[in-house]
């Protein structure tokens, strides 16, 4: 395997970066057994799998990717929840990826998490008062209890829990979704931490009480000024959120740029699949499909060269030797691909269909009506594609 | 004229949950239907009935679940009704009762019209019937008496002599006798016209026997005449229609990948040719490349055998893509219903209103994102008046205590607002 050339983020110029990740690694060895450990036939999970991008001063870095993509150990390993097996995390140009006690503490005191599950993140014996203490007490920070108390109050003000003195004799079982998520923010807020990895925090929530947590959000980093790491399964959310997006795929960063660039112009092929199977809450904006084949590999046996080879519907020879490289394709647009820039990928506003003949029936398929494209590309009326079966041009099957 | 009828008729439904602390009004005057091969989305929040509606239709109800109003009729046949002494007891409890009375009679007469007719549509056996036409004419004389007599007093009456039949002697005999009635109704269309997909295919299948068994089995269980073969061919075939290799029918649900349990467990909701496919959360746990090839192979079966399909779920953008029609539900109540590019482009309800504004989207601008104040109310203990009204952006006075109608804004669209119409036509402003 051919090692990326993972200088490209770290070179970037212009802004501070807080934090500057560097071919980041997480290997989970897999159970063997006996024989098999025996005769060193030891297996890993690539969870992370040289990753490299740099959080700026203020900025919210939204990580999107399926599951078993590795964004959830991205995250764990920025706060060393986890111990990288390789490469270096620069934070405000201190090494921490080898931090161990009391630096390690002195660090997590700096940067904080939100967890998915606000059901189970909190300790259901625990007041929300003791909750959002619990950091305080655990770091030492406050000298009385009524400084203590005073900065409680102040996160759970932030966190839009009015009034505070109101809230923290309650215990979890007391409180909605949204606002367990909401003490869960406080938590994090209450040490003015540096950097915040927010992994998933809305997708427990319902629908309307969502919107709110993540308006919420937005104005805690305004206001404090925080960066935050948007860790999130679902892209629209994500870019509602962030300045800019990762995508992940099997433990690497394939695409990273500014959110309305990653939304508007994907460049690498598994973000032009991932965009278009995004279903979008508009009946009128039936979009075209773009196919990929298979089902997510194994991260223990990553395949060679590029990790996406096998179900890329451009690939070529090259792409299974050599694995690419994260390389500045446009000004602030990271992409891994051999190709980026010279295979045309589909934008999802395109994808809202044009006005078009039907390859199939030749009549005008209209605006907004239901359609389907093909790779080809040709466009038909969903009905025409479902009485063809397959794309008449390119002969594919739908 | 039958083919002519919806498929699925659900009128004036209510399921109420009873609990320790009293009851909870988990499904409350939902009315819907829906015809052959179209599909409707179900949307709503978590505990707002959506769940509790489908499975009033299937009769899995939890035993503390009760169906305390209206019917559902499938295929022209009534499935499930509350019984007029239960359905009386809810009614009289209410303030506007007097109104809900003449119509729950007026239906009762018309039933019973059809029923000396000679037709077969009715669930009561026969001395069901006569014992229950004897208390509707026993309550039309009091009720006769009305205007003589204060109010409250006739309510008083109505109330006793609903009580008496509900407790009073034989009351048990005749619950039981109707309740094998519904079961056996219920067992010969359920699986075999109605299917469903269940919340968590993950774990819908036994874990220790194999998948084509599971599905095997459910062939034989309908069709007892079916021999093994046949059943293992109708598996075969099942599995090349929903995309799985055929060798994997002897593989057990742990080797299958989150998609493809979930493509077995539409395959075995397919096994019967059933009429209506209700999908509760079908793709809730799946990833977003998987849920979109799902929800495409859904979208494929559905037109290509003709099958009408309810998709129950809380995100919209779901139901954008393959529904036909959609119902919002709030709290127990179907608050807005209609066909979807009609509620997508102009939503008549404040909660449907608020529920759209609240999601985001990657299509077009990025736009400033509006929260629903508040949360969902205890179902057990609803706000009065209007469910909505604490949330809502539009409510006055009258939200408060005065439950709003469902208002009829366009043909193929309503809403469950008092200002229906005018939200409608944008004419009125929110604060």
């Amino acid at each position: 395997m051919v090692e990326a050339e993972s200088r490209a983020v770290a070179e970037e110029p212009g802004e501070e970066a807080i934090y500057r990740v560097t071919d980041l690694v997480k290997l989970f060895p897999v159970k063997a057994g006996f024989m098999g450990s025996l005769f060193g036939r030891e297996q890993f999970v690539h969870a992370v799998d040289g990753v490299s991008f740099d959080i700026k001063h203020g900025e919210i870095l939204g990580v999107v990717g399926e599951s078993g993509c590795g964004k959830t150990t991205t995250g764990r390993l920025l706060v060393r929840l986890e111990t990288p097996t390789g490469g270096s995390m620069l934070f405000r140009g201190e090494d921490v990826a080898t931090l161990r006690g009391d630096e390690l503490k002195e660090f997590r005191r700096r940067v904080q998490m939100i967890f998915q599950d606000p059901y189970e993140s909190l300790n259901p014996r625990f007041t929300v008062f003791q909750t959002v203490a619990e950091p305080l007490i655990v770091h030492n920070v406050g000298e009385t209890f009524a400084e203590r108390e005073e900065m409680v109050a102040k996160a759970l003000e932030s966190a839009e829990l009015r009034p505070a003195e109101e809230f923290m004799t309650r215990y979890p079982h007391e409180l909605s979704g949204g606002q367990r998520q909401r003490v869960a923010i406080a938590r994090a807020l209450v040490l003015r931490p540096e950097f915040v990895v927010a992994d998933e925090p809305v997708s427990m929530l319902d629908v309307s009480i969502r919107a709110g947590i993540m308006n919420l959000m937005l104005r805690l980093r305004d206001e404090y000024d925080i960066p935050f790491m948007f860790i999130s399964h679902d892209v629209s959310v994500t870019r509602y959120m962030s300045h800019r997006i990762a995508v992940m795929y099997l433990g690497q960063v394939v695409e990273l740029a500014p959110s309305e660039e990653v939304i508007k112009n994907p460049m690498h092929p598994y973000t032009e699949a991932l965009l278009s199977a995004v279903p979008v809450p508009d009946p009128g904006a039936k979009h075209g499909r773009v196919e990929i084949k298979g089902d997510l590999p194994s991260p223990i046996n990553v395949p060679s060269g590029c990790a996406f080879h096998p179900r890329c519907p451009y690939r070529r020879d090259v792409c299974k030797e050599v694995r690419p490289a994260l390389r500045e394709v446009a000004p602030g647009h990271y992409v891994q691909c051999h190709f980026a820039g010279e295979i045309k990928t589909r934008k999802p506003d395109d994808l809202v269909l044009e006005e078009g003949v039907c390859a199939v029936c030749g009549n005008l398929v209209a605006k907004g009506t239901k359609q389907l494209t093909c790779n080809c590309p040709k466009i038909y009326h969903e009905v025409c594609a479902g009485q063809a079966g397959s794309c008449p041009v390119c002969k594919k099957a739908f | 004229m039958r083919t002519t009828d919806p498929l699925l008729k659900v009128e004036n439904l209510k399921v109420y949950f009873k609990i320790l602390k009293g009851t909870v009004y988990a499904v409350d005057d939902v009315t819907f239907n829906l015809d052959r091969g179209q599909t409707m989305g179900l949307v709503g929040e978590s505990g707002c009935g959506k769940t509790t509606t489908a499975y009033a239709i299937t009769r899995l109800l939890p035993s503390n679940g009760r169906v305390v109003g209206g019917q559902i009729v499938f295929d022209g046949k009534i499935i499930v009704r509350a019984d007029l002494p239960t359905e009386l007891d809810e009614v009289l409890t209410k303030p506007d009762w007097a109104n809900r009375l003449g119509g729950v009679l007026l239906r009762e007469e018309r039933e019973f019209a059809v029923f000396q007719a000679g037709g077969g549509q009715i669930l009561e056996a026969e001395e069901e019937m006569e014992d229950e036409f004897a208390f509707y004419t026993e309550l039309k004389g009091i009720l006769a008496e009305r205007g003589a007599v204060p109010d409250d007093e006739v309510r008083e009456r109505l109330q006793r002599v609903t009580r008496q039949h509900l407790r009073g002697f034989g009351a048990g005999r005749r619950r039981r006798r109707r309740e094998k009635e519904i079961e056996e109704r219920i067992a010969a269309i359920r699986w075999s016209k109605v299917s469903m997909i269940f919340q968590s295919a993950m774990n819908a299948f036994n874990p220790v026997y194999r998948v084509g068994d599971q599905i095997e089995e459910a062939l034989v269980t309908h069709y007892p005449d079916m021999t093994k073969e046949e059943a293992r061919q109708r598996v075969l075939q099942l599995f090349d229609l929903v995309g799985i290799d055929r060798s994997r029918a002897d593989g057990y649900p742990h080797e299958f990948s989150g998609g493809m349990r979930q493509r077995s467990m539409i395959a075995m909701a397919l096994a019967c040719n059933p009429q209506l496919l209700m999908a509760d959360e079908p793709t809730t746990a799946l990833d977003v490349i998987m849920q979109d090839r799902i929800l495409a192979e859904i979208r494929d079966l559905q037109r290509e055998l003709n099958i009408a399909m309810m998709i129950i779920t809380h995100d919209i953008s779901v139901v954008a893509e393959v529904g036909e029609k959609i119902g919002v539900m709030y709290a127990g109540k179907l608050v807005e219903y209609g066909n979807i590019r009609e509620v997508f482009e102009k939503p008549a309800n404040p909660y449907t209103i608020g529920l759209l504004s609240a999601f985001p989207s990657i299509k077009g601008p990025r736009r400033q994102l509006r929260s629903i104040p508040g949360s969902p109310p205890d179902l057990a203990n609803p706000p009065p008046g209007c469910r909505f009204h604490p949330r809502c952006q539009f409510a006055q006075e009258v939200c408060k205590y005065v439950e709003p109608p469902f208002v009829q804004v366009a043909p193929d669209h309503g809403s469950l607002c008092h200002f229906a119409k005018e939200i409608y036509e944008g004419t009125l402003r929110g604060s």
